[in-house]
């Protein structure tokens, strides 16, 4: 039986190992932390509709526990290609073989302190939009004095299209994202003002304007267009921001009780030994390569390593589902391609 | 009296010499303001003459410096100017003591076997022909090892030469015929009409072997002399000023004359007292990091010199100083460049806009300055505000709400008008407070609030002020126990050497790793505020070059005194990067509300780090 | 809005086939970096000058791009190098460079 090696647990990995194994190949997943799920366990409710996270993980996770062998607390030591396929060598002395690797390890989160003007980490009251997510998670949202906020801002592109930060590129999700988030606040907390300062809004996805107009006409968020560029934090700990309203064409400054910041996805740094081993090659912006955007979204440049998720670039999660159905389809033809090709080697081969 | 036709190049030469370096330096000196003027002449008649002496002794002949870059570079350099004037000297010597009485025209000592081909006994004869021809072998060899700079220049310490301009290379090459020519003059008067020693002697026979010496001896002296004449008409225009006007240039530092800020007549000797040797093309970071090598000191002093300013290449430049630290005549390389920029972008201002009171000022005895970049470095100024409280000090934040800007970048980018105006504005707030003292967080500020604001009071660096309330008791730090390197920001290093503080409070918290870049040697992190004209990407490349040869040692932590370099470095570096104020302020015991802030914070960030 | 020889009221419109294009022409040939603005604000909002004045770097590139030099000539000397804007530029562009060049375009407008 043709085997594959997932090397990530999340999203992508969970919703292609079900498929594949449904295919009749023998698959294992490789996760590095004690269980599966990912990123998508630090969310609290997916855009555009805000349903709850929790039913896509449990859903997904079902599916795995069909025949696939999961093996978790595992990081990949080396990886040594063979005539077979791979074989992957894990800490704890584990080892084991496949003929086609998948990859999913997904993104890292920006780390916000990188950004020292934003006070993340020095001030009091500046958190990120994966800490609302948790605080949203855990039912209640407060300042650091354990007050209700009243006044809240999100800035947008914390670590996204910026050079200083080392990400050029765009991260697609976090503006959605926070239009969601701020509406939930908003529900959370009726008599709060909220403020958004973005660069751009990019409203990509289905329902996703009109997500954008609820936040406007429904809660009466505010949209301001300008950049931070560094923040203050007064004596009573709420944050004092200047900006350019932009539009406007005049500098504005305010108050805030709460500031959370738009975190963007960038590569994964914990990869560089896999990617190394399978010289597999990434894109100018750090992600991996795909071989073809629009033809052949999900090979990489070594035959037989696949890679699925954000591990080749921002991406939501119903893509990110939609691309381990479309991958399944691709190692099925390159394994059997591969049988068909043995076969016409004449060489001893059995299922 | 003794006289032939050839004679008169080098004659015309060196009488065209005289008189235009007499007027271009008559003419420097009238320009000089009074107090200057007096000030050298003064200095002529006091102790300063020789300490003045000596520095030309050790350097502009024996070239000390150059030795202690590279020896063969020092021999070279050493061997042609030393060796050709005691060509000079010694030459004028063995003529007096040869014809005591008479009193013989300059040209006669030079020329000196030309007129005396058989030589009467006179005391010590031999010694001196030996030593003159022993004389000419030193400065032969320099000759030779100057070719050999040009083919290989590594073996000489060097890894990038200037690329010389027409004119120079003119003048180089005459400067190169003089002494072989000398060579073969005197050897073919030997041998035609005998004598010489070992090298003129064993040439001469050698040569007059093959050779019709007889005819040729005299066409070698006219060329000898055409050579020299050649030479002495186009050193004014060359880079060779740089031979009698050194002289002046440390003859002025010495009786007391500083650069001011505006062009002075200092400025121009300065100018002219350039070499191009190169020495501050290997040193600059935008040659070895960068790969940017046509922009360095040697080139923006020979545009400021002949007045083909090109603003991109002269404000490529970090102004960091590692050049003038290497300047084997020791111009005050940013001091002119400072001048030539105000020169190159001066304009009229609005002062009204710029004396626009920023703040309101507050009744206090320390003023803390944060400066610009601070508040986009805020964990500094929160470890500063933490270590102020936790002391006792009455202090007040001054530019707390940002806004306020203490002038240097203007300066540095030569808008000194403009500077000013910030400048005042800034005293009189300055002035109002009643501050006793000022402490600064960054070195920038620091530099300028000491030398140019005038103020009365004592002006800090946070590193001085911290190393002082810790010797008087009022701060407390424990060890930390990891290791570090400290990184000297460009602006603290070299002219105003706040090297000690800093590390005197950091070894009491962490062990600090050695570092071939420190103190003198230190590098500039590639934020530099100086240079306008140079790329992002290049500038990364400067930084990550820095923090490469920072890290060397695998240190677990890279310490700074700076935001502009915590700014910069954080951007590539692998490593976390901290302030000194950070440092300390992690340090301190944990005994008051601040501390108790912070440990709310890290609490508040746990439980977003829940996974 | 038509514009007569002695109008009380000029014309807001920018009209863009006729604007003056020789001063971008000039920074972008001196600072290619002028072209990668986004317009996003970044550098106005941490601005020392923007603090005590209208300057405002965003609107300034923005008016050389239009070729509005009026409000242009005076404002643009506002600036004191201080060196926020291009610590916090998310595009990279070397603001401090753009500024000087611009400083040089009004400087020398006649000989363009």
């Amino acid at each position: 039986m043709k085997s594959i090696a997932i090397i990530g647990g999340g999203v992508a990995g969970m919703e292609a190992a079900a498929k594949l194994s449904r295919m009749g190949f023998s698959v294992t997943i490789i996760e590095e932390k004690d269980q599966l799920g990912g990123k998508l366990m630090q969310w609290h409710a997916l855009f555009p509709a805000r349903r709850p996270s929790a039913e896509v993980l449990s859903n997904l996770k079902k599916q795995v526990k069909l025949g696939i062998n999961t093996i978790l607390n595992a990081r990949v030591e080396r990886i040594e290609k063979n005539d077979d396929g791979f074989a992957i060598v894990l800490n704890h002395n584990r080892m084991i073989t496949a003929h086609a690797i998948l990859l999913a390890t997904g993104f890292d989160i920006f780390d916000a302190s990188k950004k020292e003007e934003y006070g993340y980490g020095i001030y009091d009251n500046v958190i990120t939009s994966v800490d609302l997510e948790k605080a949203f998670s855990s039912g209640k949202v407060v300042t650091a004095q354990g007050k209700t906020p009243k006044r809240i801002g999100f800035i947008h592109c914390v670590g996204s299209r910026d050079e200083k930060a080392g990400n050029p590129h765009c991260s697609k999700v976090c503006c959605v994202t926070g239009v969601k988030q701020a509406i939930e606040l908003k529900e959370m907390i009726p008599d709060s003002e909220i403020y958004m300062y973005y660069m751009d809004l990019r409203m990509f996805g289905r329902h996703f304007e009109e997500l954008y107009k609820e936040a406007q006409v429904k809660h009466h968020i505010q949209f301001i267009r300008g950049r931070l560029s560094e923040a203050f934090e007064n004596q009573d700990n709420s944050v004092l921001i200047k900006i350019e309203d932009t539009l406007l064409g005049k500098p504005l400054k305010m108050n805030l009780d709460l500031m959370v910041l738009l975190v963007g996805m960038q590569p994964s740094g914990g990869i560089a030994g896999i990617l190394r081993d399978l010289e597999v090659e990434k894109d100018a912006d750090g992600f991996v390569k795909q071989t073809d955007n629009q033809l052949a979204p999900s090979k990489t440049n070594t035959p037989g390593v696949f890679a699925i998720g954000t591990v080749t670039g921002p991406k939501t999660i119903e893509e990110t589902i939609s691309e381990a159905r479309a991958v399944t389809l691709e190692i099925a033809d390159y394994l059997h391609n591969k049988v068909a090709s043995r076969i016409l080697m004449n060489e001893n081969y059995s299922l | 009296m003794k006289f032939d036709y050839f004679v008169l190049p080098f004659t015309l030469g060196l009488v065209f010499l005289f008189i235009y370096l007499g007027i271009t330096y008559a003419r420097w000196f009238m320009q000089l303001d009074k107090p200057d003027r007096k000030a050298i002449g003064k200095g002529f008649f006091s102790l300063k003459l020789f300490s003045a002496v000596r520095e030309i002794i050790l350097e502009s002949l024996l070239h000390r410096k150059i030795f202690r870059k590279n020896l063969l570079l020092g021999f070279m350099h050493m061997s042609l100017a030393f060796g050709w004037f005691l060509l000079i000297f010694i030459g004028n010597i063995e003529d007096r003591v040869y014809e005591p009485q008479t009193l013989n025209p300059p040209y006669v000592p030079i020329f000196f076997r030309f007129f005396n081909t058989t030589v009467h006994p006179f005391p010590f004869h031999n010694f001196f022909s030996v030593l003159m021809d022993l004389i000419l072998l030193l400065v032969l060899a320099g000759i030779v090892l100057a070719w050999g700079k040009r083919i290989r220049s590594r073996a000489y310490g060097m890894r990038r030469t200037t690329k010389l301009s027409l004119g120079d290379k003119f003048a180089m090459v005459s400067l190169w015929f003089v002494f072989p020519l000398r060579l073969l003059a005197e050897s073919f008067t030997h041998a035609v009409y005998g004598g010489g020693e070992f090298l003129t002697g064993t040439v001469g026979n050698l040569l007059g072997s093959f050779l019709p010496a007889s005819a040729l001896f005299y066409p070698a002296w006219w060329a000898y002399s055409l050579s020299l004449g050649v030479f002495f008409l186009a050193l004014p225009f060359s880079r060779y000023m740089h031979i009698p006007t050194e002289v002046v240039l440390i003859l002025s530092r010495h009786f007391g004359l500083k650069e001011k800020k505006e062009h002075t007549p200092l400025t121009d000797v300065e100018v002219h007292s350039c070499s191009r040797c190169g020495i501050c093309i290997d040193t600059c970071q935008l040659a070895f990091a960068g790969g940017i090598k046509h922009v360095q000191s040697a080139y923006q002093l020979r545009a400021i010199r002949y007045q083909h300013i090109n603003p991109a290449e002269h404000l490529n430049c970090m102004m960091c100083g590692r050049c003038e630290n290497v300047c084997p005549v020791g111009i005050n390389i940013k001091d002119v460049r400072l001048i030539s920029r105000n020169k190159l972008n001066g304009y009229p201002i609005d002062k009204n806009e710029f004396v626009r009171p920023t703040v309101k000022p507050v009744k206090t005895d320390v003023i803390y300055f944060g400066g610009c970049m601070t508040h986009q470095t805020p964990a500094i100024k929160k470890s500063m505000t933490k270590i102020l409280r936790s002391a006792g000090v009455n202090y007040w934040f001054m530019d707390e709400q940002g806004g306020i800007c203490c002038g240097r970048p203007s300066i540095l980018t030569g808008h000194t008008e403009q500077a000013e105006a910030i400048m005042n504005s800034n005293v009189q707030i300055i002035r109002q407070s009643g501050a006793k003292i000022m402490v600064t967080s960054c070195p920038i500020c620091y530099k300028v609030f000491k030398q140019d604001y005038n103020l009365d009071i004592d002006v800090l660096h946070h590193s001085q002020y911290i190393n002082q309330l810790l010797a008087d008791g009022k701060l407390n730090v424990k060890a930390m126990g990891s290791n570090a390197v400290y990184h000297d920001p460009c602006e603290l290093s070299r002219d105003i050497r706040v090297y000690e503080e800093p590390r005197n409070i950091l070894e009491k918290i962490v062990r600090l790793v050695p570092s071939t870049y420190e103190k003198d040697n230190s590098l500039c992190c590639g934020g530099s505020l100086a240079n306008l004209s140079i790329s992002l990407e290049k500038r990364l490349e400067i930084t990550q070059d820095a923090l490469d040869k920072l890290t060397v040692q695998k240190p677990d932590l890279l310490i700074t005194s700076c935001p502009q370099c915590k700014k910069t470095f954080e951007k590539a570096s692998g490593i976390p990067v901290r302030d000194l104020a950070e440092i300390v302020a992690s340090a301190m015991s944990a005994t008051d509300k601040s501390a108790e802030k912070s440990i709310r914070q890290k609490k508040h960030l746990q439980a977003s780090e829940q996974y | 809005m038509i514009e007569f020889g002695y109008s009380l009221q000029s014309n807001r419109q920018i009209d863009f086939d006729l604007n003056d294009r020789r001063m971008l022409k000039y920074v972008r040939k001196n600072e290619p970096s002028i072209d990668w603005c986004m317009s996003c604000g970044t550098c106005a909002s941490g601005c020392t000058a923007g603090a005590t004045s209208d300057f405002s770097l965003r609107r300034m590139i923005l008016m050389t791009r239009r070729g509005e030099e009026d409000e242009l000539k005076t404002n643009i000397f506002r600036c004191r190098f201080c060196g926020k804007c291009i610590n916090a530029c998310p595009r990279g562009v070397n603001t401090r460079n753009v500024i000087y060049w611009m400083q040089q375009a009004v400087k020398n407008i006649n000989a363009l």
